[in-house]
C-alpha cells in the first residue's frame, strides 16, 4: 500500500487528540450552558418574571447549537476506539466497554429524549414541569461525564482487574472498584466544575460583548451577572478540586507532577515555585527561571518546609517497577515543556477568570451600575468567552500527555494499542477530512451563534426590552 | 457458548433493529424532504415531525456500538478497524445529518435553510447506504489473520451483494420514513407520501430478487442455515408485499408495521446467517466465533444486570416522549411557527 514512509501510530495519536479536543470544546459548553439555562428557567418559575423565560429561551438557542456539535463529535469517539485502537479494544474491552455502554443507556438516552421534549413544549407544559425537562438534560449530561470519566480513570489508575492468564488481556474483577476509583473522585468534580466555568463564562462573555455594543443592555446585564456568579463559584470549585488533584497526582504519578513543575531532581527544602522556565529535556536542565521562594512547598504540602521529588527519581522508580515486564528501553519521561506551560495556563486561566468575575460583578451591581462605561472591562470579558476552551484543553493535555508512554497506566504502552490492520494512508486521509470538517463545523457554529446573539432577546419575545439604557447614566442625561 | 454470550449477541441484534426501525424512519423522512416535498414549508413540515426524536433514536446506534464493545469486544475491534473507511464514510454522513437539523433551524436566509435541507436529505441517504453495505460486507468470508485482524481489499467492500445491500436498506428506510410521514401529518402531504410509497415499493421486488442471488453466491448462508435463511427471505418479501398492499388500502398503521417487520427480518437474516460466527474468515480456522470474542462471564453478568434495570426504565420515558408529542402536523402549524422552536 501507499505509506509515504509514515507509520500509523503518530497519525492515530494525532487523530485521537484532535477529535477528543474538538469534542471537549462542546462537552463542557453543553454541560455548562444546560446548567445556566436550567437556573434561569428555575428563576422564572420562582420569580414569575417574563425576562427569565426570555433568558432561558435566548441562551437555550446557543445551548442547542453546542449540543448539536457535541453529539456529532461524540459519535466519532464512540467508533474510533474500534477503528484506530483495535488492539486497545481487545486488551481493554472487558473493562472499558461497560462504562461506555452504561453511559449510553443511562445518560445519552436521558439527555437526548428530554432535550427533544424541552425544545418543543414551551407552551405545552406548566413552567415548573418545563423546567424539570431541562434539569433532566443537565442530569443526563452530568451522568454522562461521570461514566466516561470512570473509563478514563481506569486508564490513569487501573483498579479492580486482573490480567487473564489464558488470553493476556485485562479482565474485570470488581465493578465496584471501577466506581470507587480514587482517581475518578478527584477527576470528576474538577471536570464538572470546569464545565460550569465554561458555560458560565461563555454566557457572561457574550453578554459583555452586547453591553459593549450597547444593545438590550438590561437583559444582558442580568444574564452577565448570573453567568459571573455561577462562574465565580465554579472557579473556586475548580481550584479547590484542582488542589486536591495536584496532591493526588504527586503521589500516584510523580513523573506527571515533576513535569508540570519542570523539576528533575529532588528540590531544596523549602521548595521554590517556577512561574516561568525553559526546560531542555535532552540535557535535563532548566533555564530562564523566574521563581517564587517557598511557594511549591505551600502548593504541594500546604506547609512551609517540605521538598518535592523530581522526574529523575520518578524515572528510577518506574524502571525498577516495570523493567522486568516491559524492558529497560522504555522512555518514561513525558513532554515536560508542554506539561509545564499547560499547567501554568490552567492556573493563570483560573486567576484571570475569577478576577474578571469579581470586577464584572462589582461594576454591574444594582446600586451603582457603570458596566456600560467600563469599555475595557467589557472587552476583557468578551475575550474571556474563549478562555475556558483554552483552559480545559490545557488540563486534558496534562492528564493525557502526562500518562506517556502508557495508554493504560502500567499495563499497555501506546505503541501496542494501535490497529494493525489500518494503513497510514487511510488514517492520514481521515485526519485531513476530519480537520476540514471540524473547521467547517466550528465556523458555522461561530457564525450562527453570533447571528443568534445579534438578533438579541427580542427574537424570542415580542415585548420590547424597555430598559435598554440606564436612565441615570450620563449619556441619558445629555440627550 | 454460554447463555449470556448468546443473549448479548441477540441484544446487539435487537439494538440494531430498534435503531434501524426508529432512526430508519428519520432517515427516510430526511430523504423525503426533497423527494416528496418541493415547497420549503412542506420540507419543514416533514422535518418538524422527526426533529424531537432523531437524536434519541440515534442513541440506539451508540448503545449498539457500546454494547458490542462491552460484551463482544473482539468483534467490535475487528469489525470497526477492518471496515475503517466504510465506517468513516457512514460517520461523516451521520455528522452532516446530525448538525443539519439545528443549523437548518437557525439559518436565516432561504438559501441557507435550503442548503441544510439538502444536506439532511443526502446525508440520510448515504448513511443508510453505507450501513447497508457494512451489514452485507460483514457476512461474506473475509481475509482475517490469526489474530483476528481483518485486511479488506476493495472487492471486500464494494461488490454486488454489498451494493444491493446498500440499496435495499436505503429503500426500506425510505418506505419506513414515508409511512411515518403518513402517520404524523395531515393534508396533501399525508396522501402524497402514501402514493409515492406505493410506487416505490415496485422497486423492492427486483432488488430483493437480485439480493437473494448475490446472497447465494457470496455467502455461506444457504449452506450453513438453509432453513432459517429461506424463512427470513420469504418473510422479507411477504412483509414488503404487505407494506405495499396496506398502503394501497389506506391502512397506515399496518403499513408502518409491515415495513418495520421488513427491516427487522433483514437484520435477523444477517444475525442468524452469521451465527455462531461474528466474522467469517476465508480460512475457516481464523473465523471469529461468538464464544471466543466475548467479555468475561463476570463482565457479561454485570452488563446483563445493568441492562435489565435500565432498559425498561428508558423504554418507558422514551415511549412517553413520543406519545406526549404525538400530533398530526399540518402546513398550518408550520406557517405559524416555521420549523422554529
Ligand atoms: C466530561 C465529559 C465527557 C467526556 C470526557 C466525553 N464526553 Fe462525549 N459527551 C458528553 C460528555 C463527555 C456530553 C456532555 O454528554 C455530550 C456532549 C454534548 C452532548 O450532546 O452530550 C457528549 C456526547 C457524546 C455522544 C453523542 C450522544 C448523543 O447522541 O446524544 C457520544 C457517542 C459520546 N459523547 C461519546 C464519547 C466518548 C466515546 C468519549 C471518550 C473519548 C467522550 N464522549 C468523551
Ligand atoms: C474518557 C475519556 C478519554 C479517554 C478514554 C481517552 C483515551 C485516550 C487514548 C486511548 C489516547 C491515545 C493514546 C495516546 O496517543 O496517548 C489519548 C490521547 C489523548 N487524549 Fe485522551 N482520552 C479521553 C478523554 C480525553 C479528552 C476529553 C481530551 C481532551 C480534550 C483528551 C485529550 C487527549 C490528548 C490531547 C491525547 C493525545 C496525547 C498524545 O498525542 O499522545 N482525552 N486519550
Ligand atoms: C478555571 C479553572 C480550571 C479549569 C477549567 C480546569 C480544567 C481542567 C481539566 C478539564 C483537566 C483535565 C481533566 C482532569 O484530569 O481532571 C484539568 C486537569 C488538572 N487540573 Fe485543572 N482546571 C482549572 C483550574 C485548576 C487549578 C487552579 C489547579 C491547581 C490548583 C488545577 C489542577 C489540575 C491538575 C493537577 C490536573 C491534572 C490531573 C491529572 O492529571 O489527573 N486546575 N484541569
Amino acid at each position: 500500500m501507499l505509506d509515504f514512509g509514515m507509520s500509523v501510530l503518530p497519525l492515530a495519536r494525532f487523530q485521537f487528540a484532535m477529535t477528543t479536543i474538538f469534542h471537549f470544546f462542546f462537552v463542557p459548553m453543553s454541560i455548562g450552558l444546560s446548567l445556566v439555562v436550567a437556573v434561569m428557567e428555575t428563576m422564572y418559575v420562582i420569580k414569575k418574571q417574563k425576562i427569565y423565560q426570555n433568558m432561558a429561551k435566548f441562551w437555550g438557542k446557543i445551548f442547542l447549537l453546542s449540543f448539536a456539535v457535541g453529539v456529532v463529535t461524540g459519535l466519532i469517539q464512540e467508533f474510533q476506539f474500534g477503528m484506530n485502537w483495535s488492539e486497545y479494544s481487545r486488551f481493554m474491552g472487558d473493562i472499558f466497554g461497560a462504562p461506555l455502554a452504561i453511559e449510553a443507556l443511562l445518560a445519552f438516552f436521558l439527555e437526548s429524549t428530554f432535550i427533544g421534549v424541552w425544545m418543543f413544549t414551551w407552551d405545552r407544559f406548566k413552567p415548573f414541569w418545563h423546567a424539570v425537562m431541562i434539569w433532566m438534560v443537565f442530569l443526563g449530561s452530568s451522568i454522562s461525564a461521570l461514566w466516561i470519566l470512570t473509563a478514563n480513570s481506569f486508564m490513569q489508575h487501573p483498579v479492580g482487574f486482573k490480567i487473564s492468564s489464558a488470553t493476556g488481556r485485562a479482565q474485570m474483577t470488581s465493578f465496584k472498584a471501577l466506581l470507587t476509583n480514587p482517581q475518578l473522585w478527584y477527576e470528576f468534580p474538577h471536570v464538572v466544575f470546569g464545565a460550569f466555568v465554561t458555560g458560565a463564562f461563555i454566557m457572561a462573555g457574550m453578554s459583555a460583548w452586547m453591553i459593549f455594543r450597547k444593545q438590550s443592555t438590561e437583559f444582558f446585564r442580568k444574564s452577565m451577572r448570573i453567568g459571573l456568579v455561577i462562574g465565580f463559584i465554579a472557579c473556586l470549585g475548580s481550584a479547590a478540586s484542582g488542589d486536591l488533584q495536584t496532591r493526588y497526582v504527586m503521589n500516584e504519578q510523580p513523573m506527571k507532577f515533576g513535569a508540570t513543575e519542570g523539576i528533575y531532581n529532588k528540590t531544596a527544602d523549602p521548595a521554590p515555585w517556577a512561574i516561568f522556565q525553559l526546560t531542555n529535556p535532552t540535557k535535563k536542565t532548566a533555564n530562564a527561571k523566574i521563581e517564587v521562594p517557598d511557594m511549591l512547598s505551600i502548593l504541594a504540602y500546604h506547609r512551609l518546609n517540605a521538598s518535592v521529588k523530581g522526574m529523575n527519581e520518578a524515572n528510577t522508580s518506574l524502571h525498577q517497577k516495570y523493567d522486568h515486564q516491559f524492558g529497560k528501553k522504555m522512555n518514561y519521561y513525558v513532554p515536560v515543556n508542554t506539561l509545564f506551560f499547560a499547567f501554568r495556563t490552567m492556573a493563570a486561566g483560573f486567576g484571570a477568570l475569577a478576577g474578571l468575575a469579581v470586577l464584572g460583578l462589582w461594576f454591574s451591581r444594582k446600586r451603582k451600575n457603570t458596566i456600560g462605561k467600563q469599555r475595557w472591562l467589557t472587552i476583557l470579558l468578551s475575550i474571556a468567552t474563549f478562555g475556558p476552551f483554552i483552559v480545559n484543553t490545557s488540563g486534558w493535555l496534562i492528564t493525557e500527555l502526562g500518562r506517556d508512554p502508557w495508554v493504560v497506566y502500567g499495563l499497555l504502552p501506546i505503541s501496542a494499542a494501535v490497529s494493525p490492520s489500518t494503513s497510514a494512508a487511510a488514517v492520514l486521509f481521515t485526519n485531513i477530512v476530519y480537520f476540514l470538517l471540524f473547521l467547517a463545523l466550528a465556523s458555522f457554529m461561530f457564525f450562527y451563534a453570533k447571528k443568534a446573539l445579534y438578533k438579541g432577546p427580542e427574537s424570542v419575545d415580542d415585548t420590547p426590552d424597555q430598559k435598554t439604557e440606564d436612565p441615570f447614566s450620563k449619556e441619558a442625561f445629555s440627550k | 457458548m454460554s447463555f449470556l454470550q448468546l443473549l448479548w449477541y441477540a441484544v446487539i441484534g435487537l439494538l440494531f433493529i430498534i435503531f434501524l426501525v426508529l432512526d430508519g424512519a428519520d432517515f427516510g423522512a430526511g430523504m423525503a424532504t426533497k423527494l416528496l416535498a418541493f415547497r420549503p414549508n412542506e420540507s419543514n413540515l416533514i422535518l418538524r415531525t422527526i426533529s424531537p426524536h432523531w437524536d434519541g433514536n440515534e442513541v440506539f446506534l451508540v448503545t449498539a456500538a457500546g454494547g458490542m464493545f462491552a460484551s463482544l469486544p473482539l468483534w467490535y475491534a475487528s469489525l470497526f478497524s477492518g471496515f475503517y473507511l466504510l465506517l468513516f464514510l457512514a460517520l461523516v454522513s451521520l455528522i452532516f445529518r446530525g448538525v443539519s437539523f439545528e443549523f437548518n433551524n437557525v439559518a436565516e436566509t432561504p438559501f441557507g435553510k435550503n442548503a441544510w435541507m439538502w444536506i439532511n436529505c443526502i446525508s440520510s441517504a448515504t448513511t443508510t447506504f453505507f450501513f447497508g453495505m457494512l451489514f452485507t460486507d460483514m457476512i461474506q468470508p473475509l481475509p482475517i489473520d490469526k489474530n483476528g485482524n481483518v485486511f479488506v481489499s476493495l472487492s471486500n467492500v464494494i461488490n454486488p451483494l454489498s451494493i444491493l445491500g446498500g440499496i435495499a436498506l436505503t429503500a426500506f428506510c425510505l418506505y419506513q420514513g414515508l409511512h411515518y410521514i403518513s402517520l404524523h401529518t395531515d393534508g396533501m402531504i399525508r396522501y402524497k407520501a402514501a402514493r409515492l410509497n406505493i410506487n416505490l415499493y415496485w422497486l423492492a421486488y427486483p432488488v430483493e430478487f437480485l439480493f437473494v442471488i448475490a446472497l447465494f453466491f457470496q455467502t455461506n448462508f444457504f449452506v450453513n442455515h438453509l432453513v432459517a435463511t429461506i424463512v427470513f427471505l420469504v418473510l422479507i418479501v411477504a412483509s414488503t408485499i404487505s407494506g405495499q398492499f396496506m398502503t394501497f388500502s389506506d391502512k397506515e398503521i399496518k403499513a408502518y408495521l409491515s415495513s418495520t417487520l421488513s427491516i427487522a427480518f433483514l437484520v435477523m437474516l444477517i444475525f442468524t446467517g452469521l451465527f455462531p460466527n461474528v466474522l467469517i474468515a476465508k480460512n475457516p480456522a481464523n473465523s471469529l466465533l461468538i464464544k471466543n470474542v466475548s467479555s468475561s462471564p463476570y463482565t457479561l453478568k454485570v452488563m446483563t444486570i445493568v441492562l435489565c434495570i435500565l432498559l425498561p426504565i428508558l423504554l418507558i420515558y422514551f415511549a412517553w416522549s413520543y406519545s406526549v408529542q404525538w400530533k398530526r402536523f399540518t402546513l398550518k402549524d408550520i406557517a405559524k411557527n416555521g420549523s422554529q422552536y
